[in-house]
């Protein structure tokens, strides 16, 4: 079953093409890995699925339904079904790690307080951080944060997540706990679509790997091929300059 | 780990001697009352200082105004105290109407960008005059008549326009991932100015919010202009019946009292503010 398909999605910052008519199918427990340079338009792909930037042609659809359907239009359900956590974690520095993770659930969808609890409660506890539950952001390791936003995300129960480049600003021995959750994540089964620059991660936890530039897929397949056999010129080339920095 | 050198021990740690502790503080000290002590001096060995000190720094008639100056005082203070607590909520008011965005709210923001420009561009003493002399000479039923109530108003309505203006600067500083976790988590424009926005705006402009607070400690004297028994007006009475300044001496001393701990109370705000935001960056 697919549950999202992004068809001719084209998108302008002004007069420079970030997204060039993209097409991408997402199935359901599908992991689905974007690599590409900075500015390739991974990141902005993310933002036009759940509508934090709007788009100029194309359509997204989440379970054969529209985005800019009226039903996503007047509710809050586009982004209780379609989670994303920031590179930059982004959690509320005046709210503290439980507050956080119920914020959403509480105020957006009318989740009893003692309910909404329990559940960050219960997803704190599965990934190693009920310690954490009273702690403030700015007490917490910058992996830490990152795991907390990761389950604020996961609070509303998503259909599917989305992580956008979220080891990007952490210390590499901060990366591991992070990549552990989203392992464990698709092991139970989440529907992820991942903007990364960890490529070892990709090709361990990715089903499909698309890989970016200019605003296009380029290239797209199973990590086995893509990382072995890579087809596109670009990819290869890509995928040598990876290498060469030590980081494949 | 055993076999290793044995690590050599780390070098005792740097002893203060009394002598280095104290001397420079003694030293300070020292100059300070120095200075005082010759400008104190220069003052009283003046040729018109007896003079001086009778017309500002005459005990008996600072004895004698006090009490009604220290009555007025009370109005000031209270004035100030509730003023204060209308200026914080108007001012949010306004700094939040000018931060929406879409087209159905656009008369709110309007409203609060011409309020503001309006208002800031006028002295405060012509709105107190304004209003304090000038609302109660409608007589229009219903409403007060009391200049002091009028006059209050004028200030409320004059300082939320500089408070709105700090609100906003807080909002604005507030970063922008923080709006898009928040419209990601599917809050609307208003839960995010409640939940995320306007807290974080609150503290980081609370030094420059108290800052204002001290300015108005000392505003809230142009009531007098309008015929408020504050301190000030109490002291000029008293000026006008004994032809001696000391009256206002008092009066002054009292906002002194009241503002510096304020003013001492803003720096503490603002250090612990700043360590704050070191801590965060590290």
């Amino acid at each position: 079953m697919t549950r999202i398909r992004i068809d001719n999605l084209t998108k302008y910052y002004g007069d420079t093409l970030v997204l060039d008519a993209v097409d991408l199918a997402v199935g359901e427990h599908e992991v689905v890995c974007l690599i590409g340079a900075s500015g390739s338009g991974k990141s902005t792909l993310l933002r036009c699925v759940n509508k934090l930037v709007p788009f100029d042609h194309g359509t997204i659809e989440l379970d054969g339904v529209s985005i800019d359907d009226e039903r996503f239009r007047n509710s809050n359900e586009l982004y209780k079904r379609i989670g994303i956590v920031f590179q930059a974690y982004n959690l509320f520095p005046h709210l503290n790690v439980l507050q956080n993770i119920t914020l959403a659930p509480r105020k957006v969808h009318g989740t009893p307080r003692q309910e909404s609890e329990e559940r960050a409660h219960e997803l704190l506890t599965l990934f190693g951080m009920e310690q954490f539950a009273k702690s403030y952001p700015e007490q917490l390791s910058g992996g830490q944060q990152q795991r907390v936003a990761i389950v604020r995300a996961l609070a509303n129960n998503p259909d599917v997540l989305m992580l956008d480049e979220v080891t990007a600003a952490l210390d590499p021995e901060l990366i591991g706990g992070v990549l552990k959750i989203i392992r464990e994540l698709k092991e139970q089964g989440m529907t992820m679509i991942i903007v990364t620059h960890e490529m070892g991660f990709a090709r361990d936890v990715a089903d499909r790997v698309c890989f970016l530039e200019g605003g296009r897929i380029l290239e797209e397949g199973p990590p086995s091929q893509l990382f072995a056999h890579p087809e596109n010129p670009r990819t290869r080339q890509f995928l040598q300059r990876i290498i060469e920095a030590g980081r494949l | 780990m055993s076999s290793g050198p044995r690590a050599p021990a780390p070098p005792a740690r740097r002893t203060v001697s009394i002598r280095e502790k104290y001397v420079p503080f003694l030293i300070s000290f020292a100059s300070v009352a120095v200075v005082i002590a010759l400008v104190a001096r220069l003052v009283t060995q003046a040729e018109h200082w007896p003079r001086i000190k009778l017309q500002f720094f005459n005990l008996d008639a600072i004895v004698a105004a006090f009490p009604t100056v220290l009555r007025g005082f009370g109005i000031n203070m209270s004035v100030w105290a509730i003023a204060l607590v209308a200026i914080a909520i108007w001012a949010l008011v306004l700094a939040i109407f000018r931060s929406l965005s879409g087209p159905l709210l656009a008369p709110l923001k309007v409203f609060a960008i011409l309020y503001i420009d309006l208002v800031r561009g006028i002295p405060s003493l012509l709105l107190v005059l304004l209003f304090g002399f000038g609302i109660p000479a409608l007589q229009i039923p219903g409403l007060p008549r009391s200049s002091l109530f009028w006059g209050s108003v004028a200030m409320v309505l004059g300082y939320s326009a500089y408070a709105a203006e700090v609100y906003r600067s807080g909002m604005e500083a507030v970063h922008d991932g923080q709006r898009a976790a928040a419209k990601a988590l599917g809050l609307s424009q208003w839960q995010t100015l409640r939940h995320a926005i306007v807290p974080q705006a609150v503290r980081n402009v609370l030094p420059a919010l108290l800052n204002l607070a001290v300015a108005l400690q000392k505003d809230v004297a142009l009531l007098s202009v309008i015929g408020v028994r504050d301190a000030v007006r109490e002291a000029q009475i008293y000026t006008a019946r004994t032809f001696n300044y000391s009256s206002l001496i008092a009066a002054a001393f009292l906002f002194l009292i009241a503002t510096i701990p304020m003013a001492r109370l803003t720096d503490y705000v603002a250090k612990k503010d700043q360590e704050r935001r070191l801590q965060r960056t590290v």
